[in-house]
């Protein structure tokens, strides 16, 4: 996926005024929080359990190389097959020639997040495979020509009136000429045309929201059906994951899957939880005949022993998303490419470059509760903060916010002087803004005055109360 | 070995600042994983069974499955038939090939046309056996194998699933346990179902019967 981050501002800008965009982000507001809260105030371990998850991810990001090789062992004692890729176009390359051994010529596919970050749909349709996603909010952006705009609910950004006209021109070749806005209707249509894909796919690819080292398994958290579908019908089984989606044993993807499914949709437990190892045996009466997992690292095994290390503790549950007043007000797709949202300011730059994704990190209102509500407990604004620094260190960030930094600093540095500064600028000011105590315009703050009146600064400076309040109390 | 394999490994260390763990560390991972310690446990997982069946069945309601609870397994026949018929459902059924289930009286159901093996295109109703029900959150817990294939589980539109009440457990890690009981090793698939198939993928909207079953029912049997 080409990356639109350079231009986030525009973009950001465009999506506050899509009228269509902001009715479906209301859907957002309205839905995730509510249920995460009422799903966690039923289990009153919740707290202890994120520190628990903390704790545990970080025992296996320690021993990452230990754990990579178990599960590597253990899905090949079962008859799978491991491949290793370093990047994106050696994780593409693996799978297409996984697909061509078998002749395959269409693909289903789960929801995967890696597939979106590795560029896996485009790539295999210019070699002449279809894939096919499966999953109905990726389906509905397939039938697009989008990207998810949110990694658990991809088409988010997206009204029943767009899915109906979306079906609508696609779904006439299967008998379906009207067009209808219902959603019900809407699924089963999907339901329907699917089913005969899912039957004649050769090949199924899903993620894998973790993987386990003691057996060798990969687990899939779905509420549909389609992961399952897309796995136990074809010939082949292609899992693709991340290397930071290991987990110990059984016990520990427990603790994971108590915190996973609560903190995204607000459900004590997704519908389908799947875990797979191997391909069928030789009893078993179906199943994939092969079983492949694709280890992708595309720089996160340089992220360890860094300052965001504690970002491969990341579970991709959305809640950081869910909660974000950004992210709330712009959608994903502002942010430019695969992962949005706070935990994608904090991994965007690492994947694709701080130069092209320096934006990100700095569309956060430091609010914290990306934070708060994250069942890894991974400190977020901390990390966009050393973004920040890092873009500042490498002069990445525009003239105009450097020369305002360094301004700040040479008063900040000079308390004398800064504090008979702003006295005199709280006076400008309430003489600028004059009875009504409201300033219309000024120059250099017209991103604030564009929208809103400026109220003037009132009594005292912040210095000169502190000051006095010391006094008092002496 | 690949060469992405071994610089990925190397990355790795380098940031962990060590080279392949030995000895004493080695031997204690290898020991969490020869005998995987259980972390916490919420305490509605650690109910008395009686409370543990009760618990299963309120949050296997809630997620939107139906349950009907029969005196023992040889109930379990007529018990579907009726539930068939008050959904105005066909009486085509597939059965898991299943010698527990198989040797259920069937026969006293001459309405029924079964069939027994894996699902197939176009099959409207199956019945299949649980390894476990998890109280914790009102789960089915299925096994991949010759007697319970796993297209069972996804392509009929109505799955009916057969549990023993003493086959529910309270906790996700007491199923594990007995799996490891079961001393068979993993399965290929290993299915936790909780309630029948859903999206929200239209306006956040929840719409039941997505790509799986469009209905799950359990049928509890005593002991």
């Amino acid at each position: 996926m080409h990356p639109t981050s350079q231009t986030f501002k525009a973009n950001a800008s465009a999506a506050l005024h899509d009228a269509a965009l902001q009715r479906a982000l209301k859907n957002l507001k309205s839905g995730f929080p509510g249920k995460r809260a009422a799903a966690i105030a039923k289990l009153p371990e919740f707290d202890a359990l994120r520190d628990a998850g903390r704790d545990l991810k970080n025992h296996v990001l320690e021993h990452l190389d230990f754990y990579l090789e178990r599960f590597e062992a253990q899905v090949t004692a079962q008859g799978g097959q491991v491949h290793w890729a370093r990047d994106a176009a050696e994780a593409n390359r693996i799978v297409l020639d996984i697909c061509r051994a078998v002749e395959a010529r269409t693909v289903t596919k789960g929801k995967s997040m890696v597939s979106e970050e590795i560029g896996l749909n485009d790539f295999l349709a210019a070699n002449g495979i279809e894939p096919i996603e499966t999953d109905l909010g990726e389906y509905i952006i397939q039938l697009r020509h989008e990207h998810p705009s949110h990694i658990i609910a991809p088409a988010i950004h997206l009204n029943r009136d767009q899915v109906a006209d979306a079906f609508h021109a696609h779904h006439g070749q299967y008998g379906f000429t009207e067009r209808n806005e219902n959603p019900r209707a809407l699924m089963s249509e999907a339901r329907q045309v699917l089913r005969q894909r899912f039957l004649n796919a050769d090949v199924g690819i899903t993620g894998a929201n973790f993987c386990v080292a003691e057996t060798g398994t990969t687990v899939i958290v779905t509420n549909e059906g389609n992961g399952d579908l897309t796995q136990i019908l074809p010939r082949v089984h292609i899992v693709l994951a991340s290397i930071e989606k290991i987990a110990p044993t059984l016990e520990d993807v427990s603790t994971f899957l108590r915190l996973l499914s609560r903190s995204a949709t607000g459900q004590e437990i997704t519908v389908y939880t799947t875990f797979s190892s191997g391909p069928r045996r030789p009893e078993d009466v179906d199943g994939p005949e092969q079983f492949h997992v694709v280890l992708l690292d595309n720089g996160r095994s340089g992220m360890l022993g860094g300052e965001f290390q504690d970002m491969l503790r990341c579970i991709r549950c959305s809640a950081c998303l869910n909660h974000c007043p950004v992210y709330g007000a712009i959608g994903g797709h502002a942010y430019g490419w695969v992962y949005p949202g706070p935990m994608g300011s904090v991994l965007t730059p690492q994947l694709i470059g701080v130069d092209i994704a320096g934006a990100l990190p700095n569309a956060s209102t430091f609010c914290g509760r990306c934070e708060d509500v994250c069942p890894m407990r991974i400190p977020l604004p901390a990390m966009m903060r050393h973004w920040r620094e890092r873009e500042f260190e490498r002069h990445l960030s525009p003239a105009g916010f450097r020369f305002g930094l360094r301004a700040w600093a040479f008063f900040a540095q000079r308390p004398k002087l800064y504090q008979s500064v702003t006295r005199i600028a709280a006076r400008v000011l309430r003489w600028l803004g004059g009875r009504n105590g409201r300033i219309k315009s000024l120059p250099l703050a017209h991103g604030w005055t564009a929208w809103r009146d400026l109220p003037t600064p009132q009594g005292q400076t912040f210095q000169q109360q502190w000051a006095a309040r010391q006094e008092k109390r002496s | 070995m690949s060469e992405a394999r071994e610089q990925i490994l190397a990355t790795i260390r380098r940031g962990l600042q060590r080279g392949p763990l030995a000895g004493e560390r080695r031997e204690q991972l290898e020991a969490r994983l020869a005998q995987p310690p259980r972390n916490l446990i919420p305490a509605r997982a650690a109910l008395p069974p009686a409370e543990q069946v009760e618990l299963f069945v309120t949050l296997a309601l809630a997620a939107a499955a139906t349950v009907e609870r029969v005196a023992d397994l040889a109930a379990v026949p007529a018990a579907v038939v009726a539930f068939l018929s008050r959904e105005g459902l066909p009486t085509d059924l597939v059965l898991a090939p299943d010698p527990d289930l198989t040797a259920l009286p069937w026969d006293g159901q001459p309405t029924l046309h079964i069939e027994r093996r894996a699902a197939v295109d176009g099959d409207k109703t199956c019945v299949a056996s649980a390894f476990a029900g998890i109280a914790e959150t009102g789960t089915l817990m299925l096994l991949s194998g010759p007697h319970s294939p796993t297209t069972l589980n996804f392509l009929p539109d109505t799955h009916i699933v057969v549990l023993r009440a003493n086959r529910i457990v309270g906790a996700y890690e007491d199923a594990w346990s007995r799996l490891r009981e079961r001393g068979q090793g993993m399965p290929r698939t290993v299915n936790w179902i909780t309630g029948p198939s859903r999206s929200a993928d239209i306006e956040q909207t929840i719409q039941l019967g997505a790509h799986g079953p469009l209905r799950l029912h359990i049928v509890l049997a005593d002991p």
